[in-house]
């Protein structure tokens, strides 16, 4: 073996572009994710502002009614399906958690690149619409029946490319079960482990026990397309309230799914950039299992007007109450983890911060929407959109671009121009809520929510979130601008532990990482993951 | 997966681990479960809102030969726990014979399956038909669902035969052998699982009255 060989790291171990896409490699695979995430990711944000666009005056702006439910079915499906249900596991997950286990690779690296193709299938099947077959669904991302078997748009398509997408998250969800159970290093037990790996882990169990359930029911969708059965249409017998149910007994866990492992960046960032212990790290650690668990028994306060009995909506309403309170110890913590530490603010701290206030925005408004007689008024309404939003956008939208700023050192070995950071994030702040906050006021004012049109006492909130969406598309224009500009930024030696106060164990191994991981045995803290009283001293 | 440093970790993604296969094996088969789940419910929502049509409907299956393919499959699944059993005792022949025995019940069971199909849609009970057009919707669910699960559950045979293929392949290369026999053991847990989901379907579909 040559010394040139052994300096090698996993970005230069082999060339070309096959080394890529057949790569079993975990940290390849998880930035196959991320280029492929991003670009859908941009296909999907234009879309959300040629949305905007439309809605920026009362009547017709740019398009036809039709071709307006058209956009926001598509940019509901490339968003929840195509970029935030695989985002932060898919990329992070596995690029980060073997490295945080201490171990080469996920057990299973080559159904690890499959889940990958899969992927890219079911984003091929859900793009064609596109071109192909009789234009995009225009049933909204829920296809909710009898509209969907009904549509002469190409939902069959789109429900087999959302049905295609289930697998690939279902083969990720196995493979980090079976990871975290098998591969962490000696000594690292499950109370030791980062709470990344622990938020994946309860993440992974919804993907895998949720997802069958919508696989199912949109081949439900599809066969009731193809063959006329009244499976949901009730007019031929079908019920389209059990495709309610069995749509959301997948679709809320998988709000969890999207959530939880961003509470898990949270909880990596805080650490670091306050350099001191996670204050309360085993309510953190639990509280994100609890959530996956009672996040099951919820989904029913989607219904509430549906048509339910009234007893089986005050339980649903009672249960979603109860998801808050796990949901409200992570925040507890994180804010005690500030408190009296020694706070640096580096550009991945400022998303932390952004995702807490923007969280508490959407979760406290969940609450708004979880009570029965507010849910009646604001049931449909923009004030779901903007909840929502907040939710999904301020929350994982935010931890996702934190992770990117927080790991980009590590994973490309350069870094980026920390003011333009700083500049990005506050512009994108700003545009998001000027975006998303006057959806919420619309919404208490009635407006209703995937309509075309609007009256004229809406116009000034429309005018306003259609301002923020501008804000918002620079502010990510830079924020994406600069850290393709880092690459081409001159080459300094980036150090293993960038920021100085990075705990876990990927700050052990080289910037970026030799294709083994570790070019030496990593060293665990004396007393858990984020005991910086006893952290292992890191030579270069 | 050559790795060019010359140390190396203690637990690898990349090393042979028949717990983890094993266990990835389980984890599957629980979505396995659940993607049926789904249809059960169906299943027992349309026939709580329908009793009647239901229960007549189901007088159109032909008991007998449900009664068959279901022993049909409970003795498939002994005869792959036995090759599991003879392969962790080293008789490699032994093995790969009571997987051809099941991969031929296998192909028993899904030519009767094809027999009671081609049968129903004979009797024009299938959707497109004037026959099953006609029907009251409770007695066409019944039908439309038992073409699904049914349909559902014997691709899962034809994958289930697939794997054990699979399986003979590996064990006459000697890639299976009394050391490492995993592959044989998920195959077999697979198998199991596609029998448990008929000894549901069975009863609900051609027992229930």
């Amino acid at each position: 073996m040559t010394s040139t060989a052994l300096n090698l790291n996993y970005l230069q171990a082999k060339k070309g572009i096959f080394s890529w896409i057949f790569s079993v490699d975990h940290k390849r695979i998880g930035l196959l994710y991320l280029y492929s995430l991003i670009t859908f990711f941009l296909v999907g944000a234009t879309l959300g502002v040629l949305m905007r666009l439309e809605l920026l005056n009362p009547g017709k702006d740019l398009f036809e009614a039709q071709t307006y439910n058209q956009i926001f079915t598509m940019h509901g499906v490339i968003m929840i399906f195509l970029f935030i249900i695989p985002s932060i596991p898919a990329v992070f997950g596995n690029f980060f958690l073997p490295i945080m286990l201490g171990t080469d690779d996920v057990s299973f690296p080559r159904l690890n690149l499959l889940s990958w193709w899969i992927y890219i299938i079911g984003a091929i099947m859900a793009l064609s619409t596109l071109l192909f077959g009789d234009g995009p669904a225009d049933t909204g991302w829920t296809f909710y029946a009898p509209y969907s078997v009904k549509t002469g748009t190409n939902v069959t398509m789109s429900v087999l490319a959302a049905f295609v997408l289930g697998f690939s998250s279902i083969l990720t969800g196995l493979n980090f079960i079976v990871t975290i159970h098998r591969l962490k290093t000696p000594g690292m037990t499950f109370l030791k482990m980062p709470l990344f790996a622990w938020a994946l882990y309860a993440t992974s169990w919804i993907q895998l026990l949720a997802t069958p359930i919508i696989g199912i029911t949109l081949l439900m969708i599809v066969a009731e397309r193809v063959f006329g059965v009244g499976l949901f249409d009730p007019s031929i017998g079908g019920d389209p309230i059990l495709y309610q149910h069995l749509f959301w007994i997948y679709s809320h866990p998988a709000v969890y799914i999207m959530a939880l492992p961003a509470f898990g960046i949270i909880s990596e960032l805080l650490p670091t950039f306050s350099n001191r212990t996670i204050f309360g790290y085993k309510a953190i650690a639990f509280s994100s299992l609890a959530i996956a668990f009672v996040g099951y028994f919820v989904w029913g306060h989607h219904m509430f007007t549906s048509g339910m009995s009234g007893p089986a909506r005050i339980i649903y309403s009672i249960m979603t109450f109860l998801v808050a309170i796990p949901t409200a110890i992570k925040v507890f913590n994180w804010v005690a983890t500030l408190y009296k530490g020694s706070i640096d603010v580096q550009p991945p701290l400022l998303y932390a911060l952004g995702f807490i206030f923007q969280f508490m925005i959407g979760g406290l408004s969940g609450l708004v929407l979880g009570a029965l007689a507010t849910d009646i008024h604001l049931h449909d309404t923009y004030f779901v959109v903007g909840h929502f939003h907040y939710v999904m956008f301020g929350g994982t939208g935010f931890a996702f671009f934190g992770a990117l700023h927080y790991w980009y050192p590590k994973i490309w070995g350069r870094m980026y121009n920390k003011l333009v950071a700083n500049i990005a994030f506050f512009i994108l702040f700003i545009g998001f809520n000027m975006l998303y906050f006057p959806m919420m006021i619309a919404g208490l004012m009635g407006m209703p929510r995937r309509y075309y049109d609007y009256l004229p006492e809406f116009h000034l909130p429309n005018m306003i979130s259609t301002f923020g969406s501008w804000v918002l598309a620079i502010g990510l224009l830079l924020m994406l601008g600069n850290l393709i500009a880092g690459f081409r930024r001159k080459r300094e030696k980036i150090a293993r532990n960038p920021w100085g106060t990075g705990i876990t164990l990927e700050w052990q191994t080289l910037s970026p990482p030799p294709v083994a991981n570790f070019d030496r045995m990593p060293v665990l803290p004396k007393d858990g993951p984020y005991d910086y009283d006893h952290k292992p001293e890191i030579k270069e | 997966m050559e790795h060019t440093s010359a140390f190396s970790l203690p637990n690898s993604g990349h090393n042979r681990d028949a717990e983890a296969s094993k266990m990835g094996m389980w984890l599957f088969l629980f979505t396995e479960l659940l993607l049926f789940g789904g249809l059960f419910i169906v299943y027992m929502v349309y026939r709580s809102l329908n009793p009647e049509s239901f229960l007549l409907a189901s007088f159109e299956l032909d008991v007998a030969m449900g009664t068959f393919n279901t022993v049909v499959l409970l003795v498939s699944s002994m005869t792959i726990a036995m090759s599991i059993t003879a392969i962790q005792t080293g008789n490699a022949k032994k093995s790969i014979f009571l997987l051809y025995t099941t991969l031929g019940l296998a192909i028993v069971f899904l030519i009767v399956k094809y027999f009671e199909w081609s049968a129903k849609i004979h009797h024009g009970l299938f959707p497109g038909f004037e026959v099953y057009d006609n029907l009251p919707p409770g007695e066409s669910l019944f039908f439309f669902l038992y073409f699904f699960m049914t349909g559902l559950h014997a691709l899962h045979i034809i994958i289930g035969g697939i794997i054990i293929s699979v399986v003979i392949y590996r064990t006459k290369k000697g890639l299976v052998n009394k050391e490492k026999y995993t592959l044989t053991e998920n195959a077999g847990l697979y198998w199991h699982l596609v029998d448990l989901i008929w000894i549901y379907l069975f009863p609900l579909f051609y027992l229930i009255h």
